[in-house]
């Protein structure tokens, strides 16, 4: 939800908190609530009610599509953002962080202090969090999504706080909490009084995390319950920290350049994808992106790919920060020119690659991929050439014109002759005389992909009085019951 | 002696000259040319260019604006072995001749690239001479052969060093089939060239050809005709 606000902030859309927003994620039986704001709350609607029902009561209901694999990507990032307070930080399920902030507390001025700075910084990143600190992993996390706001729990004490919360807290399968709450063990206190052995029994084939019992082993510190953080991705990262705002970032670029090569150079790598952003004096950012087609550390080329870039990329008041951040990093060795003075022509082209789709976008740059089929303008692909790799043609064996119309063109027959191509035809207003042929070359629609009633295909090569060569078809024949009469296209042109 | 080949090709033994005169524009010197068609939409030129090209495994780069797209259609790898070429295209499609002309400079300096080709439709005014002459000094510098296709117009200046025109004859014959098409034939006219005399020979594509650079046949317009008949010298009728 915060985040919706923060993207919906940015586009200047954002409703008044008075409207009830909800996010609508897909469910089994329709959309259903995926996350609400404070005034929806407030009406009564619960997360996971369905979309439709809670409309109907409340038509006035600003729904919006939730993004569940974004909002988790941003919780990855926001986990290692988190690492500014203690070194192991890990994403915990798809609502949660999990810190081990053993260690680390007296740094901040104690643990209360501590969670009062995390509090603030949250909020001042617009992120609402509800946090919790206890001594075993389990707890914390139990505190946090269901015990009071802000709770420090001691080391002695955990058995008392944890004690009213409900069972669900414990993260276990629906049917376990049915089957605990039948039992009449609500509360996890309850729990904790039952003799071990008679729910042991109960539970045994239960895998570890969703057994009752080892879970609440280990949120008590009886069990041991690691952390295991992800290392934190190395950063390929350049700034130039400006004393006076600037509106022109060109004269800064090569320091830039020279000390991110210079930094990937220690670590053997090359930049795939590289980021130059400027931090403006009004506190707004631009960036700018490139792409490379081999990864490399050369600060000519990259500064090369850089320029052509900055022509759209507005400085507004100047700006006092730059960075440059290689996004993607490739192992790359160090590499021996040939000593006869020779160039490698392979980075020769990929160099080339690189400034054609800095400049003209990577779309418009390609190499063609080969797909075995008969109809011919399915034989062609493209692919990207930043993405993919040129790939030798296939062998035809029959005869294919040098161009190709995309797509065909339709023809006006003028003088028709019951077997063969056309005698006379016109073409884009021009009309022709045919005076050999060969032919028919039959190609049949693909059943297995074209749309059932597509007709076939009779090719003919005709050349013309004058000397060129055509090579038209004609779709469908008379009476196959796919449309009335046939009609003639041009589809490419022999050389 | 005559120079001109419109008058068929007398090669004497003595001198070499008129042998030499015969151009080989895919023998992989590295300069502009360019090449203009009679007709509009005729794939001539793309025949006679992919003869040309040379054989190697390095990509060639071929640049096209939109508008010659929408006319003469696109090129169609799976045809590009019929013609002899075997190594690979690098397709830079893009909407306006200024970005063909850039695409080509940028191509021209890069010498893994086997050569490159653009094509541009009508006459546009980024398409001067100036932009020619251009690509022409960077051909030369880089050694990188370059070709231009100009389409929709004729007679614009260029300060290409080899200047073609290019036109579809009738086929040659088909070696099975009378009412087909054969080998395709074109007449090729260098307009202007740079240290050679103009001409015009018929070409086509020489698939026994032994060496890679001479997949182009260039034949003098006359052809070899017929033979002529034999006439008995008039004194041994008198007699």
């Amino acid at each position: 939800m915060d985040r919706w606000r923060r993207i919906v902030s940015q586009q200047r859309t954002l409703p008044d908190d008075t409207v009830p927003v909800i996010l609508a994620a897909p469910g089994s039986h329709g959309p259903v609530v995926h996350a609400l704001s404070a005034a929806a709350k407030a009406l009564g609607i619960e997360l996971g009610a369905r979309v439709v029902d809670v409309q109907a009561i409340h038509p006035d209901l600003h729904v919006e599509n939730a993004d569940p694999a974004g909002d988790l990507k941003l919780l990855d990032r926001v986990a290692l953002w988190a690492r500014r307070w203690c070194p192991w930080t890990v994403r915990d399920a798809h609502d949660g962080i999990v810190m081990d902030v053993t260690g680390a507390a007296h740094l901040f001025g104690g643990e209360a202090a501590m969670l009062r700075d995390m509090a603030t910084r949250f909020r001042m990143q617009g992120l609402s969090a509800r946090l919790a600190m206890a001594p075993t992993r389990g707890a914390a996390q139990m505190l946090a999504r269901f015990g009071p706001a802000g709770a420090v729990c001691g080391a002695d004490d955990v058995a008392a706080a944890v004690a009213p919360l409900p069972v669900a807290a414990l993260r276990l399968e629906v049917e376990t909490v049915r089957l605990l709450h039948r039992l009449g063990l609500k509360t996890l206190g309850l729990l904790m009084e039952v003799p071990r052995v008679a729910l042991m029994r109960r539970f045994d084939r239960l895998a570890a995390d969703r057994n009752p019992l080892v879970l609440l082993d280990r949120a008590l510190g009886r069990a041991a319950d690691p952390l295991n953080a992800p290392p934190e991705g190395q950063r390929w990262l350049a700034r130039a920290r400006l004393a006076e705002p600037v509106i022109d970032p060109v004269p800064h670029l090569d320091g830039l350049a020279e000390d991110l090569c210079a930094q990937m150079a220690g670590a053997e790598q090359g930049a795939r994808q590289l980021r130059l952003t400027i931090y403006r004096v009004d506190g707004e950012w631009r960036s700018r992106d490139v792409a490379l087609a081999q990864p490399s550390r050369e600060p000519a080329h990259l500064l090369r790919l850089l320029t052509g870039k900055l022509e759209g990329i507005d400085p507004g008041f100047g700006f006092d920060l730059l960075t440059l951040e290689a996004l993607r990093a490739e192992p790359l060795a160090l590499h021996q020119d040939p000593l006869d003075g020779a160039r490698d022509a392979a980075r020769d082209v990929a160099g080339l690659l690189d400034r054609l789709s800095a400049r003209l976008g990577p779309q418009k740059i390609s190499w063609s991929t080969w797909t075995e089929s008969h109809l011919p303008e399915r034989v062609e692909g493209r692919v990207p050439a930043l993405a993919g790799k040129a790939e030798a043609a296939p062998v035809l064996l029959r005869d294919r014109p040098v161009r190709v119309l995309m797509p065909p063109e339709e023809i006006a027959v003028l003088y028709a002759v019951p077997e063969g191509p056309p005698a006379r035809f016109s073409w884009r207003r021009v009309s022709y005389l045919s005076t050999r042929h060969e032919g028919p070359e039959r190609i049949a629609p693909e059943w297995w992909q074209d749309r059932p009633g597509t007709r076939l295909r009779d090719y003919y090569k005709v050349e013309v009085q004058g000397g060129r060569r055509f090579w038209l078809y004609r779709e469908g024949i008379l009476g196959d019951g796919r449309g009335g009469d046939p009609r003639w296209f041009l589809h490419g042109v022999f050389a | 002696m005559v120079t001109d080949s419109s008058f068929g090709q007398v090669i004497s033994l003595s001198s070499k000259r008129l042998v030499q005169d015969v151009p080989r524009p895919g023998g992989g010197d590295a300069v502009l040319r360019d090449v203009i068609s009679d007709a509009p939409f005729d794939a001539a030129i793309t025949g006679f260019v992919l003869s040309c090209l040379p054989g190697s495994a390095a990509p060639v780069m071929w640049v096209s604006d939109r508008m010659s797209q929408r006319e003469n259609g696109r090129l169609y790898g799976p045809a590009l072995a019929a013609f002899g070429f075997k190594g690979k295209v690098l397709r830079v499609e893009v909407s306006h001749p200024r970005d063909v002309l850039w695409a080509m400079e940028e191509g021209a300096g890069c010498a893994g690239l086997a050569a490159v080709v653009g094509e541009i439709h009508g006459a546009p005014e980024v398409l001067s001479f100036t932009a020619t002459k251009r690509l022409a000094l960077r051909a030369e510098a880089s050694g990188v052969p370059i070709w231009l296709i100009r389409t929709g117009e004729d007679g614009a200046l260029s300060a290409a060093r080899e200047r073609w025109r290019l036109r579809s004859l009738p086929s040659a014959a088909h070696p099975y089939d009378p009412q087909a098409p054969g080998a395709p034939l074109w007449e090729a006219e260098l307009f202007r060239a740079r240290g050679r005399a103009p001409g015009v020979w018929r070409a086509g594509y020489d698939a026994g050809a032994a060496h890679s650079e001479d997949r182009l046949s260039l034949v003098s317009r006359s052809g070899d005709g017929s033979v002529a008949p034999d006439r008995q010298p008039a004194t041994d009728v008198a007699g």
